[in-house]
């Protein structure tokens, strides 16, 4: 047990180093970098077609790579593959199952084939999920579907959960459920690796998050690091004219809007340069304040919105504006 | 006080007339549609059936040109057996190429447009419930009734050109009257509509499209023992054959004393059948049939903890069923030995080409016309055999190869759990039929050959079957686009098999890739145990060739 433990502790349970794969002409991965340390919840996120199943699928040894290391669990996913996959368990995006099956028949086939299947685990599971295991499987929904694969993978006894976007046919309630499993995981020392692009709940569970897009990680590290690359979002009613703030460094998006306390002024201020602001602020009388940390959303559009690309072409308008 | 917002009635009596407002509204934009999707399939369909029909005509006139020809032809024809394979034995006195047509081909035609119409049917209305496109479609302005309708609008019209160009085939090739050729071929299109219209109303039935294909085949399947059954009583059908939709056709007597009121049956049966379609989707949810969903287990038997035991929970129902069909076919089959040998030898007599299939030793007509059935059942294996090996490659783009994969399941022990189970499942097949072909002589008491011999045959032809399986397996491993070249390769050998003696000119390399063509000939010839060893092995390298090739390659890709 405490080799186990602390093998868990020493190498990272998922480690891919410039990994390259393409399908004919298409480049889906292009130098991947993406490391999940152990007994930690690593985030992978990304939108459409980024690569993250793709990376996902070479990591699990069903795609081979054309370059670069990947090593999972301590071995080869390609070559100790039936080895590696006994300690993990692997929740696909999009669920299929046998149809002829029912529910509980398919978790059955699953868990016993990862080996040691736990009857009272399962029924737990079952209740908490509310599936009802006697259905077909052809004839459950997208959400029932991937309530199966969940319930298997959560039934199972591994190091490493493997989950590409676990919850996109889940309810609220059962996203929570969900996130709740996970911890519980994370508390007993399982690894895992979600891929998501509901930002939300990777801020609730995840330790570190990568965003990869177009087949490379752009982003990578703790949330509080990646907040720190970001700007806060700062409301304020002031006395004076805010408009000299526009001129600040660091601040952009500026907006003054009347009322009848005074004058309301919104805008975004990078984390590095907040000080100066506030110093500034300071002078004007100010009513009230908020300031808000970034959420993952906004650090997500400003990859995927109007992106990095389009940054520098977005900034003049928005500095016009303020 | 009065609402004084504007918001425009839902259903003015303008709009709902000026746009059709009704169940119906986008019948007209779905038959485009489906018409946009099917066009390949539905060709494939009319051009198969008019094949057949160009196929069946040729034949007729070519071996069975003469009377004596055509009088042992009918002669069979009025045995029990010929009765279930054939008609209700009109025009026996002069069993000229019409009414051979007629009298045989009905029953066939009818199978083949009525699984296309029941396929046809399923696929647009239930099918496209189920997997939850027409959700899309009927959340937009389309009607409750607008899909099925216009899936039946598309079968009618593809069942009318098949009928058109299928009359025109028998009389250019056949030389055959015109209105006659016409009424044989709208009359089988009509009773297939029929069984068509029957889908429709289980798919309002169940909520499965599985079901619903399977409940509709159970329906013909009643329709033609009920039509033997009702034709075996007396010549010419009794009142039993009438109530099967086969016999509407069949009863128009094309090419001996046509007449056309039998079409009305098959014309007031659809109507109802709609009427009663209609009614019963009324009264049903979207997505749901009248039938309340079965339930099954919550745990799984112990059993099922392998691959292997996953692969035959998938492929027992397929082979049940196979098993079944086939085994009463072949049995069917065998009944007719007793009829064989006067018809065979008249045949050979007058005509070369007959001996070049049946051989021309007097003495072993019946051994050549055994060894024919057994091509044919040997076939039907293979055809089985290249199926399960595609069902592997589905497996894999359905993504659930992906999620036993990702398991600690081995890929070669995946595809061979899959293979061994399609083998086993193969070699039963075959075990089958070939003894039901032996029962069915015993229970005429035939005479023919003995079990021994047939076991002989089993051992000659199963290696062959395998081979199929191993080439749609070694395809999907390596090139899973080209899994499809086992279809190919069959039907190659069956014409070389069937027919290579017609081809004089043909190089004897031609045949040499035929894995039957290296089976000893059945009855006849000795088990050649070089040419069984040679077929294990190709098989057994193909396998091996199979599992290697998925080890290499990428998951997902099939």
């Amino acid at each position: 047990m405490t080799s186990l433990t602390s093998a868990r502790a020493s190498a990272p349970a998922i480690q891919i180093e410039n990994l390259h794969k393409s399908f004919g002409t298409v480049h889906a991965l292009d130098g991947l970098n993406l490391t999940v340390p152990a007994g930690q919840v690593a985030g992978f996120l990304g939108p459409n077609g980024a690569g993250k199943s793709t990376a996902i699928r070479v990591v699990l040894g069903l795609l081979r790579a054309d370059s670069g290391s990947v090593r999972l669990l301590g071995g080869d996913p390609w070559r100790d593959a039936v080895a590696v996959h006994r300690r993990l368990a692997y929740v696909p995006g999009e669920v299929s199952l046998w149809p002829n099956l029912t529910g509980g028949e398919a978790i059955d086939l699953l868990t016993r084939l990862r080996g040691r299947a736990d009857r009272r685990r399962k029924a737990e599971l079952l209740e908490r999920f509310e599936l009802d295991p006697t259905k077909k499987t052809g004839t459950y929904s997208k959400g029932n579907r991937q309530k199966v694969a969940l319930v298997a993978a959560l039934a199972s006894d591994v190091d490493l959960l493997v989950l590409d976007e676990p919850t996109s046919g889940l309810d609220p309630l059962m996203e929570a459920v969900f996130t709740d499993y996970v911890r519980q995981a994370t508390s007993e020392g399982v690894s895992v690796l979600l891929s998501s692009h509901i930002l939300s709940e990777v801020e609730k569970v995840c330790d570190t998050v990568t965003i990869i897009r177009a087949g490379r990680a752009v982003e990578s590290g703790t949330l509080d690091e990646l907040r720190h690359l970001t700007r806060s979002a700062v409301s304020a009613v002031v006395d004076t004219d805010p408009g000299s703030l526009a001129a600040l460094p660091g601040v952009h998006d500026l907006q003054v809007t009347p009322t009848q306390s005074g004058n309301r002024v919104t805008f975004d201020v990078e984390n590095t340069q907040i000080a100066g602001v506030l110093t500034a602020l300071g002078t004007m009388g100010v009513h009230t304040m908020t300031a808000a940390p970034p959420s993952l959303e906004e650090l997500f559009l400003r990859h995927y919105g109007d992106g990095v690309d389009a940054a520098d072409s977005a900034r003049p308008v928005a500095q016009a504006r303020g | 006080m009065m609402t004084t917002t504007t918001i425009r009635p839902l259903a003015s009596t303008e709009s709902s007339q000026e746009s059709g407002g009704s169940t119906l509204t986008g019948t007209w934009q779905l038959v485009r549609f489906i018409v946009r999707r099917d066009r390949v399939r539905l060709g494939v369909w009319t051009v198969s059936v008019a094949g057949f029909y160009a196929y069946f005509t040729f034949a007729l006139d070519t071996l069975f040109a003469d009377p004596v020809a055509q009088q042992g032809r009918a002669a069979v024809m009025e045995t029990p057996a010929g009765i279930i394979m054939g008609g209700p034995g009109y025009g026996m006195d002069d069993y000229t190429t019409g009414v051979a047509m007629a009298n045989e081909g009905i029953t066939w035609v009818v199978l083949a447009l009525a699984i296309m119409s029941i396929l046809h049917v399923v696929r647009h209305t239930r099918a496209e419930e189920e997997s939850g496109r027409a959700e899309l479609l009927r959340a937009a302005t389309v009607g409750r009734h607008a899909p099925a309708v216009a899936s039946l609008i598309t079968l009618g019209v593809v069942n009318a050109v098949i009928a058109v160009v299928s009359a025109l085939t028998m009389v250019a090739i056949g030389d055959l009257p015109l209105v006659d050729s016409f009424a044989m071929t709208v009359g089988s299109a009509l009773s297939a509509v029929v069984f068509g219209a029957v889908a429709l109303v289980l798919c309002q039935v169940t909520a499965h499209a599985r079901a619903a294909t399977g409940m509709s085949l159970a329906v013909f399947a009643v329709a033609f023992v009920v039509r033997a059954a009702g034709d075996m009583r007396e010549v010419g059908g009794s009142a039993l054959s009438w109530l099967s939709p086969i016999a509407w056709a069949q009863q128009m007597r094309a090419f001996v004393d046509l007449r056309w009121w039998p079409l009305l049956i098959s014309v007031t049966a659809i109507a109802l059948l709609l009427w009663l379609a209609s009614a019963l989707a009324s009264h049903r949810d979207f997505d749901a049939g009248l039938l309340p969903a079965r339930k099954g287990r919550a745990d799984a038997r112990s059993s099922l903890r392998s691959p292997i035991s996953l692969a035959w929970l998938q492929q027992r129902a397929p082979l049940g069923w196979s098993c079944l069909g086939l085994g009463l076919m072949w049995f069917a089959s065998g009944t007719m030995l007793p009829d064989i040998d006067d018809m065979v030898g008249g045949l050979v007599q007058d005509n070369p080409a007959v001996a070049a299939i049946f051989g021309d030793n007097p003495d072993q007509f019946t051994l050549g016309f055994l060894g024919v059935l057994m091509l044919y059942g040997a076939a039907a294996c293979a055809a089985y055999a290249i199926v399960m090996g595609h069902a592997v490659k589905g497996e894999e783009s359905a993504g659930r190869a992906e999620v036993m994969l990702a398991l600690p399941v081995a890929r070669t022990c995946w595809l061979a759990a899959q293979l061994v189970v399609a083998g086993l499942g193969a070699a039963a097949l075959l075990a089958v039929s070939v003894y039901a072909v032996w029962l069915g002589t015993v229970a005429v008491d035939g005479g023919g050959p003995g079990a021994g011999e047939y076991t002989a045959v089993f051992v000659g032809y199963l290696p062959a079957v395998l081979v199929y399986l191993a080439l749609t397996a070694a395809l999907y491993g390596w090139m899973p686009r080209a899994a499809g070249v086992g279809w190919a390769l069959l039907a190659y050998s069956f014409v070389i098999g069937m027919f290579g003696g017609l081809f004089e000119d043909l190089p004897e390399a031609a045949s040499w890739i035929s894995p039957f063509f290296w089976v000893s000939a059945a009855f006849t010839e000795e088990l050649s145990w070089p040419a069984f060893v040679g077929l294990t092995t190709t098989a057994g390298v193909l396998f091996l060739l199979a599992l290697v090739g998925l080890r290499r390659r990428d998951i997902g890709t099939a």
